[in-house]
């Protein structure tokens, strides 16, 4: 059941970025680009998003289980660090060179666009990038400090 | 600043957005997790028992999303200028910065700001700030 519902709400997300204009990297350059000829539009996309969100997770924060009796899993770290501002500075600085977040690149994927393909695959190599970067810390830390003979 | 009203288009803004909001909404409600496509693929990179199926149908949706938008209308077309090159710097960035984020447009943007997350605020305002500032050095300092 939670699969389907996964998929269903993948699904409607996908649609909302279409109609939205959010999966045009040309048109999220136009919001991006406030000293040229500036296109207001996504701005309304967060006011449309968050004016429906925002009831909803007032209700979940509310809840210890969803609806189909799954864990209510919400974010707990309220840290504002390094890693979460620099990624973001890191994310921003990529959003604004192609247009392109995360989201709306796989929406252009599977309208078979081959420079969303191309996005698509360097974005997962970041991605697993981190993984590597972060395991090897990882292991770093656990291994016990070498000791001179 | 110069607004572009030829391309403003506020009600399929406010109307996209609102079925964007409806999706996060569902899956808390439904699933009880967070919306955030970065993390819901990047998961996937690091995966747990139980873990994959309904993070590969999240995405499977994401994907399918343009050939359901077609029973309802023309699909648009989107316009993507950055070459090769730009798009794989892109996507790198992307890729490691949302992670390192723990969240993007979709996970800190949306939900973190409909959960009123000082965090993701915080989030938000670095990635709007660096996104600004890019489009400013690529179109107006270099001016490609």
């Amino acid at each position: 059941m939670q699969i389907l519902t996964s998929l269903l709400a993948g699904l409607v997300f996908g649609l909302g970025l279409l109609l939205s204009g959010m999966a045009d990297p040309a048109k999220v350059l136009g919001f991006l680009d406030l000293a040229g000829a500036w296109d207001p539009s996504l701005a309304l996309v967060m006011v449309g998003a968050i004016a429906v969100g925002l009831p909803a997770f007032a209700l979940a924060r509310r809840r210890s289980q969803s609806l189909l009796g799954a864990s209510m899993r919400l974010p707990t770290v309220r840290r504002i660090d390094r890693r979460l501002v620099g990624g973001s500075l890191l994310f921003g600085i990529g959003w604004g060179i192609a247009g392109f977040c995360p989201g709306p690149a796989l929406v252009a994927l599977g309208m078979g666009l081959a420079p969303a393909l191309v996005f698509v695959a360097a974005m997962v190599a970041g991605m697993g990038l981190f993984e590597t970067i972060e395991r090897r810390r990882a292991r770093e830390r656990a291994r016990p400090p070498l000791r001179s003979p | 600043m110069a607004i572009d009203w030829q391309h403003f288009t506020p009600w399929s803004a406010l109307a996209g957005g609102a079925l964007i909001g409806l999706a996060a909404a569902m899956f808390v409600l439904l699933n009880g997790r967070i919306a955030g496509i970065s993390g819901v693929l990047g998961g996937l990179l690091n995966p747990t028992r139980g873990d994959i199926g309904w993070r590969v149908a999240f995405v499977a949706g994401l994907i399918a999303a343009p050939l359901a938008y077609r029973l309802f209308g023309a699909l648009p077309v989107p316009r993507i200028d950055a070459g090769t090159g730009a798009l794989v710097l892109a996507g790198l960035l992307v890729g490691v910065g949302t992670r390192y984020a723990a969240g993007c447009t979709s996970g800190h943007g949306v939900c973190g700001l409909s959960r009123l997350s000082p965090r993701s605020l915080a989030a938000t305002l670095a990635f709007m700030a660096a996104g600004f500032a890019t489009v400013f050095v690529v179109r107006h300092v270099i001016g490609l």
